[in-house]
């Protein structure tokens, strides 16, 4: 078994997808001979040759269209945008095309494509190269929206995203790219595409998060501990479809809850949570469900997005608060 | 068979790598402003300041004063050829390594530290004031630069709209959808394809199986010509003769300035990854500085003397603007939200005040 940072997982599932399906293509702007600007896409052009891992000319919204088309007629394209913020050209293909391919055609013609994306702020990189925009994608009716936070749930969902028979925007947080390594197992194993993953278990509140935030609510989960506060921690993993059931037993049994994302607070993916919160589990709270998030602003500078990231901080604060509420 | 309709791409090179010159002009004689060579002395200074904040920017990025940051490295003569063929009135809406065309506008060194230093109010020019800001969304600033072009046509204001982009920007629709709409009313513009062979790991052949750049501008019914942009004088001169042309009511033009990224894409990039060193070596030989240099002496209107001075002149100012970038604090926390709105919306408002008080709070 390999100790593999979750970039690295992310290579080892296309490395491993494309050895056992012809049909899979990967390509984006500087995915061959420079493997990508983060090295998700190193040596696989070496490996599977240019027709397999082709360089495109840099045009996001072609990326997608393209896509679109290969998908339609039997290839399976797993597609790299360089980074999030330049993504919003594909939007057009995606609502328009991909995610009403299967319903416009009554299952005729369908969509299994993926696009992958580094997303997330906290590495001091330039202007719209750190923002959070899922909640864009979770939005838009028939695409599935995946985020792994570990190098075995990049490896595992990433393999069922590319053999998923519809659109899949895949978001990689690219702060965590390679914070850690962990042993994953080179087997072609897949994971569900509906499933929360519980990463602590606790009694008091539950901590629901995805991406980086990962990180930042698991030291919260540990610092509570040492306040007498024993948090669960939820890993959502699935924006679209949320597996709401899971995330309902556990606020069931701790009877509140705190939503944690590095994205915008307004119409965030939290929103819905606590929606579906106030709907299903309401006789269960015993505290009202708050978020912890980026503000409704354009992500500052890197001089000042540790402002804007949620900190362990902001978190435990947070926490304690509701506490202190019922 | 007839044929409905042929086609050229003109290209224009009057200083050559080894700083002599040639004219294809009437009489073969130089374009105007180059008549007297003096003239020409302030735009090479100029390119040597650009030449030296370059490197001083890439130093305080390797000492982790400066984030990522996108050199100029090699495009000395094509920026600093756009900004000296403009008027002050009219506007620029770069990419982000233009820095050559936008000093002489006044953008101030410190202004794009503190860009690449992660601080908005890099963004803050005082002059060029109506000039945009970088734009890192690749092709993007095309459109703003038609926009820019249909006001100054709506308002009967005689400027132009410049923009440039690279050439992995010509793949992206923006750019076509603004030459198009450029060409279809008419409107003051000028694209500036600033063509340096790659963009990031991806050569010029990968982009485009068209010969030039430039002929894209013939499917948008606009003039499009190739020159050497690395010859300070072939671009201002095909610079001026198409911001000319459009203020005169005559329409946009678009220019295909050849040049080289003799640096790195950005500090974050390693192009030994992808790329020959003896390419980068063959394009070192044709880079900017020199042939200009050389052509200056031999005009007699330079000499080592002057060059040594005009060095050590170009440190100071380079290190004055290093300190002024280094001595400007952290914006207050209210900054992150005081601009989103002209009128804060009250819920926005409420996020401020809960921060800066969790700020001061400690
Ligand atoms: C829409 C968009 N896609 C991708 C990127 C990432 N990116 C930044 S620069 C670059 C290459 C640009 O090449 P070119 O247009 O030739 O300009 P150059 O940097 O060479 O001057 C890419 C792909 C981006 N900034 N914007
Ligand atoms: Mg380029």
């Amino acid at each position: 078994m390999a100790e593999v940072a979750l970039v690295e997982a992310v290579t080892m599932a296309l490395a491993w997808e494309m050895a056992h399906d012809d049909t899979v293509v990967v390509f984006g702007e500087d995915v061959g001979i420079n493997g990508g600007v983060f090295r998700a896409t190193a040596g696989l052009q070496e490996k599977f040759g240019k027709e397999r891992v082709p360089d495109t000319p840099l045009a996001e919204n072609m990326i997608a269209g393209m896509s679109v088309g290969m998908a339609a007629q039997g290839l399976k394209p797993v597609a790299e945008i360089q980074f999030m913020g330049f993504i919003y050209p594909v939007v057009d293909q995606m609502i328009s095309h991909a995610g009403r391919m299967r319903t416009r055609t009554r299952g005729r013609l369908t969509c299994p494509m993926v696009l992958r994306a580094p997303y997330g702020g906290g590495i001091h990189a330039p202007e719209h190269h750190s923002e959070s925009t899922e909640a864009l994608f979770a939005h838009m009716p028939g695409i599935r929206v995946v985020i792994p936070s570990s190098p075995g749930r990049a490896y595992g969902l990433l393999l069922a995203s590319i053999r998923d028979p519809d659109p899949v925007v895949f978001l990689e947080p690219k702060r965590i790219y390679r914070s850690y390594k962990e042993e994953v197992e080179d087997d072609g194993e897949e994971l569900p595409l509906d499933m929360i993953y519980t990463l602590r278990d606790g009694t008091d509140i539950t901590l629901v998060a995805w991406g980086a935030m990962i990180k930042e609510t698991l030291e919260a989960g540990e610092e509570l501990e040492r306040q007498g506060v024993s948090a669960e921690v939820i890993d959502v993993a699935t924006i679209y479809p949320l597996d709401m059931e899971g995330i309902l037993e556990s606020v069931e049994r701790t009877g509140r809850c705190v939503i944690v994302h590095e994205a915008p607070r307004h119409c965030g993916v939290g929103a819905e949570i606590a929606a579906e919160l106030a709907e299903k589990a309401f006789m269960h709270l015993l505290a009202p469900v708050r978020r912890v998030t980026g503000f409704d602003t354009v992500m500052p500078l890197f001089r000042m997005e540790k402002q804007y990231m949620p900190s362990t901080k902001r978190i435990v604060k947070t926490v304690l608060d509701v506490m202190a509420e019922s | 068979m007839s044929v409905t309709a042929t086609f050229k791409i003109d290209y224009h090179q009057f200083l050559d790598e080894n700083g002599e010159a040639h004219s294809d002009l009437p009489g073969g004689k130089l374009p105007a402003f180059a008549d007297n060579p003096a003239d020409l002395v302030p735009l090479y200074r100029l390119m040597v300041l650009t030449r030296l904040f370059d490197a001083k920017a890439i130093a305080l990025q390797r000492t982790g004063k400066l984030g990522t940051y996108a050199s100029s490295l090699g495009h000395e003569a094509t920026h600093v050829g756009i900004g000296a063929a403009m008027r002050e009135e009219d506007c620029l809406a770069p990419m982000y390594r233009e820095y050559g065309a936008q000093f002489y506008r006044g953008v101030k060194m410190s202004d794009v530290l503190l860009y690449w230093g992660g601080d908005e109010r890099g963004n803050d020019f005082s002059v060029p004031s109506h000039d945009f800001s970088w734009c890192v969304p690749i092709a993007t600033q095309c459109l703003h630069a038609a926009g820019a072009a249909v006001a100054f046509k709506y308002l009967r204001q005689p400027r132009v709209a410049v923009t440039v982009v690279g050439d992995g920007g010509t793949s992206e629709g923006q750019f076509y959808e603004a030459m198009n709409l450029a060409g279809a009313w008419k409107l003051p513009v000028v694209f500036v394809v600033s063509n340096n062979q790659w963009a990031i790991s991806v050569p010029r052949s990968a982009q485009s199986a068209a010969q030039t750049l430039a002929q894209k501008a013939i499917a948008a019914g606009i003039p499009g010509v190739q020159v050497d942009g690395n010859d300070l004088i072939a671009v201002r001169w095909a610079m001026e003769e198409a911001l000319e042309r459009a203020r005169k009511g005559d329409g946009p033009s678009m220019i295909e300035a050849l040049t080289y990224r003799l640096s790195d894409h950005t500090t974050a990039d390693d192009a030994t990854r992808y790329r020959e060193n003896a390419e980068v070596e063959e394009a070192r030989r044709k880079e900017p500085l020199s042939r200009t240099r050389k052509f200056l002496e031999a005009q007699g209107v330079w000499d080592a003397k002057q060059q040594e001075a005009l060095e050590a002149e170009c440190a100071k100012q380079v290190d004055a603007a290093v300190a002024e970038y280094e001595n400007t604090p952290v914006q207050a926390p209210e900054a992150i939200f005081d601009y989103m709105f002209a009128n804060m919306p009250e819920s926005l408002k409420q996020q401020r005040d809960q921060h800066v008080k969790e700020m001061n709070d400690g």
